[in-house]
């Protein structure tokens, strides 16, 4: 923490400071935000990537607006018949597995590898059909350069077929509030015990 | 009122000087070749099951990305730095056999081809340079080509000479860029280094197709995995099977890149 009262920037670059910190605490939500403010991100945090998101509302945001609590991140595309909707069940099973206090602080995000096809009504479409609670879920879309580095950084892979259907990795990734990778699960078929657990102890070490 | 008048001209004169910094050339302007679009059965029989793969036209760069080249880039954008880099983006051995974060120094001539760099931080070159890596499909498409043909890859004596490549110990040390250019122009596409592809995390190769039977293994949605089509071509297939067991983050000290822009007509 920088000691308050004594700066290491000049009056400009101040003013400059503040009305990023505003504008930081504006997307970030109050709390969340206020807690990480200042603190630098760690040199393994998904949140170094810089990456223009869109909701199923049509609202942009940046990814790192998430920094503050833990997450719940994967990547769909909404027209997969198979896997995707495997891992909207896991999601909402695995919330189930948590207490009504829990679940609220864990948000879901999934962005879809598929941008050409999932518009901004398409998101609304799979929050609808899902019958997705949007206290806790976002569906999101960016560019396909962004996919490409996001998923990277998560270690996804993905491949494009002919028939306009995606090969992919399906994993449910939980970040820490700091967005470093606190654990991942490949099972989509039914609740990954052990990854709930560390949920709970995700969120525990939060509070601290 | 003034003092914040004069702060938004600092920052005004700040936001230009670095848009001139990000436009400005580096030294000798990059050489890209011309590549025409055209089809490819990729040695992928995924792709190949679709039918030979379209391919537009593009330009790619005659050679692969030098220690003299990543050398401006790194000195003009401090965040890629090896010291700055964050984890995420490049791991503990980036750069390693530079001297210094800024500095070459006798393991790392300027006229060698650049290794030990990220997929992130090859993106970042070649977006700095208003291009971006090859897709697999476009650097397999140019790497088919010999110095006459556009595709060589059935011709025995081709593979024999690119395979004995393949054989050279890792650790020897590496060739300046500038090999014998194919039909395109292009050097260096085999005997040098291995390069980062745009999507190398689509390479989805499975080991065993049995892993594709049990529905809670299931990791890839829709069609199996790739399995590798053209045996003969083991050249070609060894550089998939390093590109797809890589992360983003990853570095070796035989993997380098080279940039393509999209489009025709872009030759300079």
């Amino acid at each position: 923490m920088r000691p308050s009262g004594t700066s290491a920037f000049p009056p400009c670059w101040r003013l400059a400071l503040i009305i990023l910190a505003c504008v930081g605490a504006a997307a970030g939500g109050g709390g969340a935000a206020a807690a990480t403010a200042g603190r630098p991100l760690p040199a393994s945090s998904l949140y170094q990537l810089e990456v223009p998101l869109t909701d199923q509302n049509g609202l942009g945001f940046q990814l790192d607006a998430r920094r503050g609590q833990p997450l719940l991140i994967t990547m769909f595309y909404s027209s997969c018949q198979f896997a995707c909707p495997r891992i909207m069940d896991a999601l909402k099973r695995t919330q189930a597995g948590l207490t009504p206090a829990e679940r609220s602080r864990v948000p879901v995000l999934a962005v879809t590898f598929d941008p050409a096809r999932d518009d901004v009504a398409a998101l609304k479409g799979v929050i609808d059909g899902h019958r997705l609670d949007t206290a806790s879920w976002t569906l999101a879309r960016t560019d396909p350069a962004n996919v490409r580095k996001l998923a990277a950084a998560l270690r996804i892979k993905y491949r494009a077929l002919a028939d306009g259907d995606f090969n992919h990795t399906s994993v449910l990734i939980l970040l820490d509030a700091d967005g470093r990778v606190a654990g991942k699960t490949f099972t989509i078929g039914a609740v990954d015990p052990v990854f709930v657990r560390l949920l709970k102890k995700t969120l525990a070490q939060a509070d601290k | 009122m003034q003092a914040a008048g004069q702060c938004g001209r600092r920052l005004a004169a700040l936001a230009l000087a670095t848009a001139a910094l990000a436009v400005a050339p580096r030294g000798d302007a990059a050489e890209y070749a011309a590549i025409p679009a055209g089809s490819l059965a990729s040695v992928l029989a995924g792709d190949a099951d679709a039918g030979p793969a379209r391919i537009d036209a593009f330009a790619m760069r005659t050679r692969p990305v030098t220690n003299a080249e990543f050398l401006a880039f790194v000195t003009g954008e401090r965040k890629w730095r090896r010291a700055r880099v964050p984890a995420i983006f490049a791991d503990g051995s980036y750069l390693n056999r530079w001297r210094g974060p800024t500095a070459l120094g006798e393991n790392a001539k300027t006229d060698q081809p650049v290794v030990s760099v990220s997929w992130f931080a090859a993106q970042a070159f070649c977006e700095a340079e208003g291009g971006r890596l090859p897709t697999w499909q476009e650097w397999e498409y140019v790497a088919a080509a010999d110095a006459t043909h556009r595709d060589a890859r059935s011709d025995p004596a081709w593979r024999a000479r690119i395979l004995a490549w393949y054989s050279h110990p890792s650790g020897a040390l590496l060739q300046p860029v500038g090999g014998e250019p194919n039909t395109y122009g292009v050097r260096d596409m085999h005997g040098l280094v291995w390069e980062w592809v745009d999507d190398f995390n689509s390479l989805l190769v499975s080991v065993d197709s049995r892993d594709q039977g049990d529905p809670d293994k299931l990791q890839f949605c829709g069609a199996g995995a790739i399995s590798l089509k053209d045996r003969d071509n083991y050249a070609v297939l060894m550089r998939v099977a390093l590109l797809s067991s890589l992360g983003a983050a990853d570095t070796t000290n035989n993997l380098g890149f080279r940039c393509v822009r999209p489009g025709a007509g872009e030759n300079k």
